[in-house]
This record gives C-alpha cells, structure tokens and sequence, in this order.
C-alpha cells in the first residue's frame, strides 16, 4: 500500500535519512523504533509529506506520491496522522475538530459528519467529551480524540508519531489500548514509538533505524527476541 | 502668573470641533492601515519571497522614518510629482493610513506566527489546503492575539494625529494653538488639550484590557 524507495531528507547538511526502502502492505501494522535522531519521526512525516523528501519516491496506492503534479491534499487525506503533542485546535470543540475535515475537504453535510463524530468518540471512549474544549481534556482524553478526527476522513492509513511519548504513564494505556483495537480492525498503520512492549504486542513487523537507515526488520519475535545487528541488539539492550 | 481656567467653558466649543477632526483622522487611518496591514502582515508570512522582500522592505522603510517626514512627503513632495495639489486631509489619512499599515502588519505578522507549527499540521494531515487552514485554524487563533496590540496601535496613531497640525488641518492640537491667539492662555488651553487626549487615549485602553480578558486565548 505504502512502499518508499530510496528515500532521502536532508535539513542543510543535515543528512536524516540516507535512502529509506520500505514496503508497507495493507493491513499491515509495521513499527518503526530507534534511537533518538534516527530519522523515524521524519520518515513518518515524509510519508504524507509533511516533510518533502529531497530524493527517492515513496508509493501510495500504486502512485507515486513524490512526483510534484499529483495533489497532496488528496493524499493527505487518506492518511490520517497522529502527532506527539495532539495538536488538537484549541478554538473548536471536540466535536468540531473531528468535523471540520469532513465537512470542508470532503463536503460531508455537517448532521452526518457530527453523527460519524459520535460514532468515533464513542469507539475511543470519551462520548461524553462531544462539546468540550481540547484545553478541558487530559493528555489520554486529548490524544483520543486526535485519533477521532485522523479517522473522521475515514483513511485508508494511519500514522502515529510517538503517540504517547507526551503522557502522563497512566494515561498511556487507555491510547494504546485505543491503537491496539484499530490494529485489531485491520487498518493499515505505521507506529513511531518507544513502547516495546506495545510493539511487540501489536506490530506485525518491527523496523529498526539508526543514523537514517533501516538497519534490520522482521516480525517482532526476532528483531525484539533475537536481533542479529549489533546496532540493534545494543539499542535494546539499553530500553528493554 | 495666575492660573485662570474659567476661560475653559468658553473655548471648549472650538477644541470639541477639533476633537471630532482628530477622532475623524484617527479612525479613516486605522481603518486603511487595518486593510493595508492585513494584506502585507500575511504577505510578510508568505511562501513567496518576492513577496516577503516586497512587504519587508515597505514595513522597513514605514517604521524606519518619521511619520512627520512621510506627512511632507505626501503633502508636499507629492504634488511636485503628479502635478496638482494633494489637500491636506487626503495627504494626512494617506500619510496616516500607509504608516499605521506598517505596525498593524507586524502586529498581524506576529500573531500569525505565534499559532504553533503544529496547528498547521495537524490541519494539513487531514487534507485541509493551506488557505483552508489558515482560515479555519490560524487565523481566529491569531484574531484573539492580535486584538490587544491592535488597541495600542489606534491609541499611538490617535496621539500622532496632532503631527497634521503642521500641515494647517484644525485637529484638536491645532485648534488649541487657534485659541491662544486668541485667549492668550497658553497653560491653560495646551492643558485642556492634553486632559482631551488623555481621556480619548485612556477610554481605548479600558476598552483594550477589558477585550483582553474576554479574548484570553485558550491553550
């Protein structure tokens, strides 16, 4: 569904990724994990291109994406992105955050939109939350509802950038748990994130970067249980 | 010297006419730098840089020359260049107008910058184009932050109105200067003119804090 091919980013003389080939298919959960500075977050961010790569083509649906005539809108929104920091838009309720995609880039009439809301609230938890502020939510409560409005333009993929890396511990949970049943659904997702454990519970396949390359990647079993890199098995020696 | 105020009822017609010249000037040039700023503070964000170097060097040379020196150059370096004469009102909202411009596009410039990156993001991940995003999410967080400095800006420009007095417009300032040749009270009349001002300036600025903590921006 997603296949990236030599795909580099540079900030200046800052090489970040140094030619990146990934294949991601559908129904796929692949979990990107690394060091900090490896390049994951800006490979995440290429893919939808928040950040536009500076060589390689990168494939969505059979198109390449990279190529300057095609719409970036159009893609952007059939792949939903979670960031660290939620980005919920402080101005609007939750309920209008998770319309306003829907009913200004896909017309969505504003009843139906706000009935698809409910839906989403309701499958995160926190149907309660409708007409609240973002700034009246907690981190796990904001997070969700982050979730909420990616799957309102109804995505063939999502992205999750360190998803949790800005929460409290004991609100990590209710997102994972929140990711994992999306998983479980079968949508196709790529995962930046620190949490082992969820990885391994949840990834079909674990890609290991380091210095802006995929250094190893397999299912979870092997590249978190017997890694054969030595980059990789000194990176989980020191987070597992 | 004795103080006599009793002079005050009977020039307070006169200053109230300039008073509604000054307030008239006032408002006309905020409302064309409200325009002008608008378009050149966004265009001062903008992705193009022909357009950035076109706003920024407009703002620079606004900001970096006295008002005074812009009034004369309307006034009267402009009609030796088209020809006719400008009349003083029109050079004196021209003047004000392309000044308060400058500030009110810096003041729409910073607003627009202090929404954090990530609005813009998160607006574009879910396939808003970028006038949309601009639309729907920068701005009104921007609105709330800009408002504030807006009230300050109309309170600078409300004082530098009193710079037309030099061009023979009857503003309050001048309207005060009229009376003493008449009155021969200087103390006295620039007193009432500067109480006049200070009321104007200080009713802006109640308006300004009280608008703040309505607009108090949520985040």
């Amino acid at each position: 569904m997603i296949k990236t091919l030599g795909l580099r980013k540079s900030f200046g003389d800052n090489q970040v990724l140094n030619g990146i080939d990934v294949e991601i298919k559908p129904h796929e959960v692949v979990v990107v994990i690394g060091p900090s500075g490896s390049g994951k977050s800006t490979f995440l961010r290429c893919l939808n291109l928040l950040e536009k790569p500076t060589a390689g083509e990168i494939y969505f649906r059979g198109q390449c994406i990279t190529d300057p005539k095609v719409n970036v809108n159009e893609v952007r929104r059939e792949m939903g992105m979670v960031f660290q920091s939620f980005n919920l838009f402080p101005h609007m309720t939750v309920s209008e955050n998770i319309t306003l995609g829907p009913t200004k880039v896909r017309a969505v009439p504003l009843k139906e939109a706000e009935e698809h809301a409910r839906e989403l609230l309701d499958k995160v938890g926190i149907l309660d939350k409708e007409n609240a502020y973002p700034t009246e939510l907690s981190g796990g409560q904001q997070q969700r509802v982050a979730i909420a409005r990616a799957l309102a333009m109804k995505p063939t993929a999502m992205l999750f950038d360190e998803a949790t890396s800005a929460l409290d511990p004991e609100m990590i949970g209710e997102v994972l748990d929140v990711i994992g049943n999306l998983a479980g659904e079968g949508m196709t997702m790529v995962i930046v994130t620190h949490e082992m454990g969820f990885a391994k519970q949840v990834g079909h396949r674990i890609v290991f970067m380091d210095e802006g390359v995929v250094v190893e990647q397999g299912p979870p079993g092997e590249v978190l249980g017997s890694p054969k890199n030595p980059r990789t098995q000194a990176f989980l020696s020191k987070v597992l | 010297m004795i103080l006599d105020f009793s002079i005050i009822p009977g020039i307070l017609p006169a200053l109230l006419w300039g008073t509604k010249l000054t307030i008239e000037l006032a408002l006309i040039g905020v409302a064309i730098g409200l325009i002008i700023g608008s378009v050149v503070g966004i265009g001062r964000v903008s992705s193009n840089k022909l357009v950035r170097t076109i706003t920024g060097i407009y703002v620079d040379f606004i900001r970096g020359t006295p008002l005074l020196v812009q009034l004369f150059l309307v006034y009267f370096g402009l009609p030796s260049l088209i020809g006719r004469p400008v009349p003083a009102f029109t050079a004196a909202i021209a003047a004000m107008g392309i000044n308060s411009g400058a500030y009110v596009a810096e003041i729409v410039r910073a607003g627009i910058q202090s929404v954090d990156k990530g609005q813009m993001e998160a607006a574009r991940s879910v396939g808003l184009t970028a006038g949309q995003a601009m639309r729907y999410i920068i701005f009104p967080q921007a609105f709330r932050r800009i408002i504030p400095p807006l009230g300050n800006e109309f309170i600078a420009l409300l004082k530098e109105t009193s710079l037309v007095s030099v061009i023979a417009l009857e503003d309050l300032l001048r309207k005060g200067q009229v009376v003493i040749t008449r009155t021969f009270r200087p103390f006295e009349v620039y007193m009432a003119v500067a109480l006049i001002y200070l009321v104007m300036t200080f009713g802006i600025s109640r308006l300004v804090a009280w608008s703040e903590k309505r607009l108090k921006v949520v985040d």
